[in-house]
């Protein structure tokens, strides 16, 4: 690990080097909101951002991807997506959900299409600036990151504080020009920067511990609040809420016949568990077909399922897209899981 | 970070297999016998693979021989979709694409050793209990009372009468069969699935209870079972859901917090407590 200090105009300068001869994908300003991108230039980053439209999961998990090609009666061959590539500018409730992720991705069975890519990509992280208006990452403990990235970069005013995290980051920091050490100071304003991080990043704030919230729904009423109802009668099940989410990657997959007819691919798309058909059998048997049992289903997952599988971390990392991306104001999920501590008297 | 050496298996690669022999069962039921190139499937009981015909998609399929089948293993598929329309095209000689074996709820072939085994079985249901079956047939000492109970909609959508009128024969078995609606030409029980339940009362006690059929199938069929004040852990449901990878990614065969494609597709009554969504 190294930690190392460098001023604004020297760590433009480092973006701007890489930018020459790798491809480097950072946040950029699009209208008065932002977005990642390719970056062709330095002065288009924007560390200051107050979130990202949709989260960078796009880069490991694309929208869409070919996972294989055929050819009739020869069979089929793997493709593979082998470019490297360099991320700037991943929030900490991001990164955290990259690295969930990864361990759901490599575990069990590994995910060679989805791994690769992630192996090939460098991250420099970067902690919050600029609070966005429904940013909740404090109450669910993903307000600071200590681990994922290649690179953490923490801006305690006038500098930066670099810290280099894994052999690459060394690797990639070594590149920049005019890195200094730090001092104890530069550290503690970093501290700083974090503490406030972890108070100040809670528009909504959940009403107890978030390790506490699988036992929550756990209980027998939970499941058969009237809640469930109130939200699914709103939905409008657009899907808009999987589509932001920095830790849904539920997909689909379908194939295609080249023109020939006889090669094609077989693809995967973003799918999402909101949306009507999901769970849909051929013979036409829908097991949720109900709004309310998908609406229930994404919060138990976020909560509870998921949790298990990853050690107990949640898997909503309180970055607020789904609550502002939601068409009818129901996504909030502080909202769902505060009106179930409220009602079933839980003690915390 | 995570070890890539860059040569991991691709979960999502199918491997080809050849039909080694393929006929129609009857309008909507195909049956195909599957090899793949000298290799083996090594599958147990229950287990299922997802088969892709290229260019028009991928269906999980249970696998409908028991794994004592040395001619390679065998897939009934019946015709309801995109896919599986397109099985019911292929032929002897005709090439497709296996991945697999899937799935680590399986039958419980070890537990059941000693005990009795009741099979109820509902229209196309009949395929996956039948690896079953067949691998209890043919280690027929390892198992006690054997009674199977088949419904199926009508005569004509029956499959495997061959089978079927051997298992008539046995003596070391117990077969009951229904149709839904009867005909002209079907002289056997007419009726639904759960009508043969009380024909068979004294067999349930301690038995292993094996469930597989029509989503709509297992909530009667548990009903009837109720009756007797069976425990939970002795039944096992064989569920079906959506699935699109097989390998517990996509999201799409999730109940509660189980993926059938990984934890299923054969699960306990007793388990299916703690998934409200199962039944």
């Amino acid at each position: 690990m190294k930690l190392k200090k460098l001023t604004k105009n020297a760590f433009t300068n480092f973006i701007d080097s890489l930018i020459r001869t790798q491809s480097v994908i950072g946040v950029r300003a699009k209208g008065d909101r932002f977005d990642f991108g390719p970056l062709d230039s330095a002065k288009d980053l924007r560390l200051d951002y107050d979130v990202t439209l949709q989260p960078p999961k796009k880069f490991f998990l694309p929208p869409s991807e070919t996972l294989l090609t055929y050819q009739t009666g020869a069979g089929y061959k793997s493709e593979y997506d082998d470019m490297e590539f360099i991320l700037v500018g991943v929030h900490p409730y991001d990164m955290i959900a990259i690295n969930q992720i990864d361990k759901l991705f490599s575990q069990d069975n590994y995910d060679a299409h989805y791994m690769r890519r992630r192996n090939n990509a460098t991250i420099i992280a970067c902690d919050v600036v600029t609070p966005s208006k429904n940013v909740f990452a404090s109450s669910m403990g993903t307000a600071v990151v200590r681990q994922g990235y290649d690179i953490l970069v923490t801006d305690i005013g006038d500098v930066y504080v670099v810290e280099a995290a894994t052999e690459k980051g060394e690797k990639l920091l070594s590149k920049a020009k005019g890195a200094v050490d730090v001092s104890k100071q530069d550290l503690d304003k970093r501290q700083r920067v974090w503490d406030q991080n972890s108070l100040q990043l809670n528009k909504h704030k959940l009403k107890c511990d978030p390790s506490y919230l699988p036992k929550l729904l756990d209980m027998e009423n939970a499941y058969t609040h009237p809640v469930w109802e109130e939200k699914g009668e709103l939905c409008f099940a657009c899907g808009s809420c999987n589509q932001v989410c920095p830790t849904c990657y539920c997909f689909n997959v379908q194939d295609d016949v080249n023109w020939d007819l006889k090669t094609g691919r077989r693809d995967r798309f973003w799918d999402g568990c909101m949306l009507d058909g999901f769970t849909k059998v051929a013979g036409g048997h829908e097991f949720r077909k109900h709004k309310a049992d998908r609406f229930k289903h994404r919060l138990y997952r976020k909560a509870k399922y998921v949790p298990a599988k990853i050690g107990g971390e949640m898997a909503c990392v309180g970055c607020g897209r789904c609550v502002s991306a939601c068409l009818t104001d129901i996504a909030n999920p502080v909202n769902v899981y505060n009106r179930l501590i409220e009602d079933l008297g839980t003690n915390l | 970070m995570h070890e890539c050496s860059g040569v991991e298996k691709d979960i999502y690669l199918p491997r080809l297999a050849i039909v080694e022999q393929a006929c129609l069962l009857n309008e909507n039921k195909i049956y195909l016998r599957l090899a793949m190139n000298g290799e083996s499937l090594d599958y147990v009981p229950g287990q299922f693979v997802e088969v892709s015909l290229a260019g028009i998609g991928e269906a999980p399929i249970t696998i409908a021989s028991s794994p004592t089948f040395k001619d390679g293993f065998e897939l009934v598929v019946r015709k309801v979709g995109n896919v599986t329309n397109a099985i019911h095209k292929l032929q002897a000689g005709d090439k497709l694409g296996i991945r697999g074996p899937f799935g680590k709820g399986v039958y419980p072939v070890e537990e059941s050793k000693g005990r009795d085994v009741v099979f109820i079985c509902g229209g196309v249901g009949l395929a996956p209990q039948r690896s079953f079956i067949n691998y209890i047939l043919d280690n027929r000492d390892d198992y006690g009372d054997v009674t199977i109970l088949l419904g199926t909609t009508c005569r004509a959508r029956r499959f495997f009468i061959t089978e079927l009128q051997s298992w008539s024969k046995r003596t070391d078995i117990q077969f009951l069969e229904t149709v839904d609606q009867g005909d002209d030409c079907w002289n056997g029980n007419v009726g639904v699935v759960t009508t043969l339940i009380p024909k068979i009362e004294t067999k349930l006690k301690s038995a292993v209870i094996l469930v597989c059929g029509p989503p709509v199938m297992y909530k009667f069929v548990l009903m009837a079972l109720q009756e007797y004040g069976l425990p939970h852990e002795n039944i096992y449901l064989n569920l079906e859901r959506r699935m699109k990878c097989g390998v517990g990614k996509c999201g799409h065969c999730q109940i509660n917090n189980c993926y059938v494609c990984m934890d299923g597709p054969v699960f306990r009554y007793s388990d299916l407590a703690a998934m409200p969504e199962a039944i």
